[in-house]
């Protein structure tokens, strides 16, 4: 057998102890490196050892915790997904794009951590593994041929069992050779059952492996050495290497399971959305999903995760009693275990991670994106201050992940106007250099912290808020032509009528959900033409890349717009 | 010899520091996987060689030495090359003037490829990083936008109106400020630098580095200041310089591939990284595949 870069057996790659907290181990198979590293939440990641930025090795980098951090340009990659969350170059609209590093498959078990080149075989426990405890050895590294190395460790024992995946049975040791490359192999025993005396055991084992070792380095020596394997690098996909100006139009959709719904406060439902298998897609802080709802609207929740927390998706809904349309809906009709669509997650409310201070201000459901930011801020230990205001009566949602926090959280509590006003002031403080302030509430609240921002020094680069109503104006006075590419159909828009009517006029179904230009439904590829944005779902850069648009509120600044529709 | 492109072939590069090389005495090195030997003759003029049987400090008659590769100075340092390299070394004019304090900065063995740390010498994201509170710190992490050309008639890439806020960006700086950088890349395997001058707001102070690239995997950074700065000493100069290059070292070592790859989609780029983009392209048309992993096709 000669190794392949594809082998898709399982082999362990290093022993859970060498994953101690926030450190990252550099693993190796079959002529890969590997960067290993443990996130608090127990989750193990075997990552291709290098950043996709530059290349720079990820062993290297800084085990955060949920994230692990780049030593060169501070590029954030989440745990679990490997998505890349941050990049401090341009902490403005970074990520634009999805951005992944490469990632293998993973085990734990029996003290053992496993992974393959690929996920063609599934994890398969070894012949007798279970009902042991097992006691995993001292690794020792052998500069020989994997294959050889079984073969010495099959003549230590005459009736020793050969075992699939590098393996063999030797009384109560099991021996795997980890293929490190075609000319490299490193031997992990597990002994079976804790001996009564281990430091002793593991001594005459080390002893006798070390033995091993010094014979069949001689013995390669006196063999020509194999090549090497040589790592494939695999190029990242075409839109990830053009310059990233631009952010492409989503509109799919995965399915998710309602885990859990519970009562978080008064009026405040919250919903938990589990993947139906492995994980969900990265998101950063602030980041919202469209949930597509039972009577066909489409509603905005931003997600109250953590970094790296993607086994599922937390989201607070109001239950408004006089509320109507999409929130009464989650809230009456669906229930445990119902299954709900929802769109990849897209931020329009991104958090600077260099700031010196960061004032989160939230008022009654405005907490979610805020509660996860200031869960990423508390986990890269960075300088914080949330200010939670709630009504009277209403008690304060999602308390306990608030008081997990370390940072100052806040809670203000039935404040009449004016104090909540005078609160503010003071919870700002006067601007200074790398402050930002990131606000999420009902208007009158967003419009406060405007002011009073403004007024005590605050730039408007650093006041940050999110819409999910569409307040401006929206000018309709212009006239044009749309020609639908996919429709054949070429369409004349008046002033005072939407593309969106006029596409209904013409025949043809095309979402819709808030019609003011909030909520992305009807996010159209623009083909050519100037366009005249009015919403304000998408960010800068997407506006500015002139390639997509919503059709509900956006207009041409050209004489004709071509769509793909 | 290892195939080395025929443009790589007629470069200067540059092999050891003029004042470095004690006449008759040997200095042995590396350049483009090939050992060669470097001496000065009794009137400081140097000789490079390929060497033979010589061995680092032999003293040697350097009248002796017959086959002898062509050679130049130039901003303190010595040149040569294995083909027919032109009449003149790339302009650096600031060299010349009067009251600048210009001086070599000293050689470091980096174990990547020359055009790895020249991408790095371009590169300003990584100084809050990497260079954490001298030439830059968080919160100050943002690059704004700059600018971006490969100028035709003068054949370098040039950034321009390159910006960044450092908490010290030169020996003499006391606090923190925005300085402008201008980079121009006038040589495959070198890189100069123009930066706002704490001392004197109307001139810049430059900096260049010029990689010997030793194999296709390693080089060595010589690098040169030429400052208007009155009042840090040399040894303090050199030593900032060597600062800087001390920190950058283990990041370079541990990029893989150790070679430039110059296909688009090997990396992931930034908008931050325009003057990257720009140099591996300018590399790639030239034609230059030594120490970088061409494009295919
Ligand atoms: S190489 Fe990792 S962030 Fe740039």
């Amino acid at each position: 057998m000669t190794f392949t870069l594809s082998d898709p057996t399982w082999y362990p790659i290093a022993s859970s102890e060498d994953l101690p907290f926030r450190h990252v181990y550099q693993g190796q198979l079959l002529g890969r490196e590997l960067a290993v590293w443990r996130a608090d939440d127990g989750n193990v990641n075997v990552w291709e050892n290098r950043c996709l930025h530059r290349g720079v090795r990820l062993s290297i980098g800084i085990n955060e915790g949920a994230e692990l951090k780049c030593q060169y340009h501070g590029w954030r990659y989440a745990n679990r997904s490997a998505g890349c969350t941050y990049i401090p170059a341009h902490p403005a609209d970074a990520p634009a794009r999805r951005i992944q590093n490469r990632t293998y498959p993973v085990r734990e078990a029996y003290g053992l951590i496993w992974s393959a080149a690929n996920d063609e075989q599934p994890f398969r426990p070894f012949p007798g593994a279970e009902d042991k405890d097992w006691l995993p050895l001292r690794p020792m590294p052998v500069n020989a041929e994997p294959e050889d190395v079984l073969a010495a460790l099959a003549r230590l024992d005459q009736y020793a069992d050969i075992l699939p995946g590098l393996s063999i049975r030797s009384g109560n040791v099991i021996w795997f050779v980890q293929p490190v490359d075609a000319g490299r192999a490193v031997i992990r025993g597990l002994l079976a059952d804790q001996p009564a005396e281990p430091l002793a055991e593991l001594r005459r084992y080390n002893e006798l492996l070390t033995g091993l070792r010094d014979r069949l380095e001689r013995a390669a020596t006196r063999k020509p050495a194999p090549a090497p394997l040589q790592p494939i690098f695999e190029k990242v996909s075409a839109d990830l290497a053009t310059m990233p100006e631009i952010a492409i139009p989503r509109g799919n959709t995965m399915t998710v399971v309602v885990k859990r719904k519970w009562q978080s406060a008064d009026g405040v439902i919250g919903f938990e959305l589990a993947a139906r298998q492995g994980h969900l897609p990265t998101f950063q802080p602030g980041a919202h999903i469209d949930v597509h709802l039972p009577n066909g609207m489409t509603r905005q929740y931003s997600i109250t995760n953590g970094p790296g927390d993607l086994m599922s998706y937390v989201i607070g809904v109001k239950a408004e009693s006089a509320g109507k349309g999409g929130s009464k809906v989650l809230v009456e009709t669906v229930r445990e275990g119902d299954l709900l669509a929802i769109s990849e997650p897209r931020n329009n409310f991104p958090l600077r991670r260099d700031a010196t201070r960061t004032v989160l201000i939230a008022g009654g459901i405005g907490i979610t994106p805020l509660l996860s930011m200031a869960r990423f801020l508390d986990k890269s230990s960075l300088p914080y201050e949330l200010h939670y205001f709630v009504r009277s009566g209403e008690q304060a949602a999602f308390r306990d992940q608030l008081e997990a926090l370390h940072g100052k959280v806040i809670i203000h509590q039935g404040l009449p106007r004016d104090e909540i006003a005078a609160t503010i002031a003071t919870s700002l403080g006067e601007w200074s250099m790398a402050q930002h302030v990131y606000v999420c509430g009902p208007s009158a609240m967003l419009e406060s912290v405007r002011a009073t921002a403004a007024a005590q020094g605050w730039p408007d680069e650093a006041i940050h808020f999110e819409y999910f109503k569409n307040d401006k104006v929206i000018d309709n006075s212009s006239s044009f032509e749309i020609e639908l590419a996919r429709s054949a159909m070429t369409l004349h828009v008046p002033a005072g009528k939407t593309i969106l009517e006029i596409m209904r006029e013409a025949g043809l179904t095309v979402p819709s959900s808030c019609e003011q230009g909030a909520c992305g439904t009807c996010l159209t590829t623009v083909i050519e033409g100037e366009i005249d944005h009015q919403d304000v779902y998408l960010n800068n850069s997407e506006k500015a890349s002139n390639a997509c648009m919503m059709t509900c509120v956006s207009r041409a600044k050209s004489a004709r717009l071509v769509l793909d529709i | 010899m290892p195939n080395i492109d025929p443009l790589t072939r007629d470069l200067w590069q540059v092999v050891a520091a003029t004042d470095e090389i004690t006449p008759g005495v040997v200095e042995t090195t590396i350049l483009l996987d090939t050992p060669i030997a470097i001496t000065r003759d009794s009137t400081g003029a140097p000789i490079v060689w390929r060497r033979t049987d010589e061995e680092q400090g032999d003293e040697i008659n350097p009248a002796s030495i017959a086959e002898r590769l062509p050679v130049t100075s130039g901003y303190g340092y010595i040149w040569t090359s294995f083909g027919n390299p032109p009449a003149e070394l790339f302009p650096i004019p600031e060299y010349a003037e009067a009251d600048r304090v210009n001086m070599s900065c000293g050689s470091i063995g980096i174990h990547v490829s020359a055009p790895r740390a020249v991408e790095n010498f371009l590169d300003m994201g990584h100084f809050p990083y990497v260079h954490t509170d001298i030439l830059g710190a968080e919160p100050h992490t943002e690059v704004k936008e700059y600018d971006v050309e490969v100028s035709e008639e003068r054949d370098e890439v040039l950034a321009t109106r390159c910006r960044f806020i450092q908490p010290r960006a030169a020996k003499s700086a006391t606090s923190a400020m925005e300085v402008e950088y201008v980079y121009r890349v006038p040589h495959p395997f070198c890189s100069v630098l123009y930066k706002s001058c704490p001392e004197d707001e109307s001139r810049r102070d430059v900096i260049a580095i010029f990689l010997q690239p030793m194999t296709e995997e390693r080089c060595r950074a010589h690098l040169l200041q030429s400052m208007i700065d009155s009042t840090s000493t040399i040894t303090d100069l050199r030593r900032f310089q060597q600062t800087i290059f001390g920190q950058d070292k283990p990041i370079l070592e541990n990029q893989f591939p150790k070679r430039l790859p110059l296909d688009p989609r090997s990396e992931t780029p930034i908008r931050a990284d325009k003057s990257a983009i720009a140099y591996r392209r300018w590399l790639s048309q030239k034609g230059i595949t030594y120490g970088v992993i061409p494009a295919a096709g």
